[in-house]
């Protein structure tokens, strides 16, 4: 099986989740769809090191799995507590801080 | 000791003025201290030199070397001659005496110790003017008798007419010390050297044409201080200060002070033909000017202002005379500054009395109710129209006599002002002292205590034997010759031809003013429909009008102008600039919306261009 299409299926899975960033409002799916991105990303890491037979693309997708569970953590953090107190999570809501 | 002279009078101003209220009970008794001490001193030198030969009759002291700049040395020397010691004793002695009648005056003023304090600084400035042995340094006492002045006229500074007054005397004279300035800049050029002695050694081998340039702006300067044409027009006003200021300041010593350094410089004019015509014509028309002014003045000390001006005039005039008048110019200043001091002294004395009422018009019939002023006063009064044997009499005839000898129109102008001097100074006597009285309602003239009182009659002894001893006992032209030159003789005949003459001019004047104002009642107020004559000189010659028209106003479109040009061209243009940017920048904070979604939308948008970019930028 020809290891380009990995590399499409992680630009399909990408663009996927910055479109799901774009446009959708409730904090959890951003918040997914910044995950799939992220593992969009480690998706191309791995298939571009099979292609290239070297392991610096596998040691980058575990530096990214390391950084987004400790960025899962924050940011999941920051949504409890902004649900807690505004009963929503919507993300266009909380938009106190500006000009 | 020169320096003491000086030095006592400056001491006296600083404790004074730094001492601040602690001084306040004592200070106007230590001011006086101050000014008779240099007196003392004065009459001290001045029996040193008495007893020298002529020429070994003066003294010289160099306290430091105060400027040195390549080839330029100014000594801070002082130098006291024949010349100075007149004005040292001049300035010493009547302003002791004004001192003192001062303490009267003065005495209900809770800012005594300030006007006592400016006093001794004045005439400490005014002794180093008459001290220096170089033109700088004499250019310092000039400034410091300006500045004097300037803060004694606007001594009342709550009245917004004595503030402008002050001010204005100040800018005026400010015009006439660029001469100055111009003069000493102009000599170290033609000479390199600005010392007295200098200036007269070198003079003889300097072009005329720069003789005549150094001349005409020492003219300048001398019209600035001496209030002279055309720069009278602030001695009118200076009147708004204390009377004891305008007797010693505007009347006695420093209006003459141009006087003194037109003979002081007479090395310069003596060689300049140009320069010392310049000079008598500026003379001539401010002793008329001024006199037709005293003609139709109701303020008593504004008519004693414009007389003031007018007797300058008379000095100036013969100063520009060259050899034949400078010792008359000097001797008509030293009778003037005692009978005039003496006529101020009396009208500050009767406004006094009058519950401080400068208005002639209120006045009336005073000579019952004040003896003494009124004897003080008509001595006075008989010296400055020239009554033999009083003081003015001497000086004013030798001067009238200086110039017919050298030009009739201008004798005949000396002449002329002899007259109106009778008759403004008659209408003045008969105003206050004589016809019926004019009282307001609630003024009960008296007589002024005896520290006031004392000193007019002193000044009118002055009045009476000024002349007499100056001219005879003391013979000023042989005390003055060593410092201005022989007097070029005159013609004794036409003196007896013109003694005659002079006084039935002056007594046509006076007997013209005595029908006007003493046998017909003056109205309490003054006459509207007078003629045109009346209305000028009621406006000082349009002196105030012609400035204002011809240097106030364009100045001020000008600086209106600049500032237009200001506020709309530069600040517009600064202002624009960042207006436009604080605009831009208002516009570009609209980003900052808090929507994350945008942000992250921004991001993609620009990951997407740099993406383009490194793309294309390969291809």
């Amino acid at each position: 099986m020809n290891p380009n299409n990995y590399l499409v299926l992680a630009g399909i899975l990408f663009t996927i989740g910055a479109f799901g960033v774009l446009v959708r409002r409730n904090a959890i799916i951003v918040f997914m769809s910044v995950e799939m991105m992220l593992n969009a990303a480690n998706l191309a890491f791995v298939a571009a090191s099979h292609i290239t037979g070297t392991l610096d693309g596998q040691a980058a997708a575990f530096f990214v799995m390391v950084v987004a569970a400790a960025e899962v953590v924050v940011g999941l953090a920051i949504i409890v507590v902004i649900f807690r107190t505004r009963r929503s999570a919507s993300i266009d809501e909380a938009s106190l801080l500006k000009y | 000791m020169i320096s003491a002279l000086i030095g006592l009078p400056l001491f006296g101003a600083a404790l004074l003025l730094l001492g601040g209220r602690r001084t306040n009970a004592w200070g106007h008794y230590f001011a006086v201290a101050m000014s008779s001490s240099a007196f003392i001193v004065g009459v001290t030198q001045f029996i040193a030199l008495l007893g020298k030969p002529a020429e070994e009759r003066s003294i010289d002291t160099t306290l430091f070397n105060w400027i040195s700049v390549g080839e330029f040395h100014v000594p801070f020397g002082l130098h006291l001659d024949q010349l100075s010691m007149v004005f040292v004793l001049l300035i010493t002695g009547v302003g002791s005496l004004i001192h003192v009648y001062s303490i009267g005056y003065m005495a209900h003023d809770e800012n005594r110790r300030r006007f006592f304090g400016y006093l001794n600084l004045f005439v400490a400035a005014m002794l180093l003017l008459v001290l220096a042995d170089n033109y700088l340094l004499l250019y310092v006492g000039w400034e410091g008798v300006g500045l004097a002045s300037y803060l004694l006229i606007s001594f009342y500074q709550h009245k917004p007419s004595a503030a402008v007054a002050g001010k204005k005397a100040f800018v005026v004279n400010r015009v006439g010390d660029v001469g100055l300035s111009v003069a000493i800049m102009l000599m170290f050029v033609t000479f390199k050297d600005v010392t007295f002695s200098g200036v007269t050694a070198h003079a003889q081998h300097a072009s005329g044409h720069s003789l005549t340039l150094i001349g005409l702006a020492l003219l300048l300067a001398a019209c600035g201080k001496s209030a002279q044409f055309p720069l009278q027009s602030w001695l009118l006003d200076a009147m708004e200060g204390p009377t004891p200021v305008s007797a010693l300041i505007h009347a006695a010593t420093m209006v003459t002070a141009g006087v003194y350094l037109i003979v002081r410089a007479h090395a310069i004019f003596d060689l300049s033909e140009t320069a010392r015509t310049a000079v008598v014509v500026i003379g001539a028309i401010t002793l008329l000017l001024g006199a037709f002014i005293g003609t139709a003045k109701d303020d008593i000390k504004k008519g004693l202002a414009g007389s003031t001006m007018s007797q300058i005039g008379y000095m100036i005039l013969a100063a520009g005379l060259g050899p034949v008048g400078y010792v008359f110019a000097i001797f008509h200043l030293l009778t003037h500054g005692m009978f005039k001091a003496g006529l101020f002294l009396g009208a500050g004395s009767v406004m006094h009395g009058m519950e401080d009422d400068v208005n002639m018009r209120n006045y009336g019939a005073l000579r019952g109710a004040m003896k003494i002023t009124y004897i003080s006063f008509g001595l006075g009064f008989l010296a400055i129209i020239g009554i033999p044997p009083f003081a003015g009499f001497w000086s004013k005839d030798e001067i009238i006599h200086a110039a017919f000898s050298q030009n009739l129109v201008v004798g005949l102008a000396t002449l002329l002002g002899a007259g109106v001097t009778a008759f403004y100074m008659t209408r003045m006597m008969a105003m206050t002292f004589f016809g019926e009285s004019r009282w307001k309602k609630g003024v009960h003239p008296h007589e002024s205590p005896l520290v006031m009182t004392a000193p007019m009659i002193i000044l009118a002894i002055g009045s009476v034997f000024g002349g007499l001893a100056l001219k005879f006992l003391g013979d000023i032209e042989l005390w003055l010759e060593p410092v201005v030159g022989v007097a070029a003789p005159k013609d004794p005949a036409s003196n007896a031809v013109l003694i005659p003459v002079t006084l039935t001019v002056v007594l046509l004047g006076a007997g013209y003013g005595w029908l006007k104002y003493a046998k017909t009642p003056v109205p309490a107020l003054a006459p509207e429909n007078v003629s045109l004559l009346t209305r000028a000189a009621r406006a000082d010659v349009y002196g105030d009008a012609l400035n204002e028209a011809v240097f106030m106003r364009p100045g001020q479109y000008l600086t209106r102008a600049l500032v237009w040009f200001d506020s709309r061209a530069v600040d517009g243009l600064v202002g624009g600039l960042s207006a436009t940017v604080g605009g831009l920048s208002a516009r570009l904070r609209r980003t900052q919306n808090g929507l994350v979604r945008s942000y992250a939308l921004t991001m993609v948008g620009g990951a997407v261009l740099i993406a383009l970019v490194l793309l294309l930028v390969r291809l």
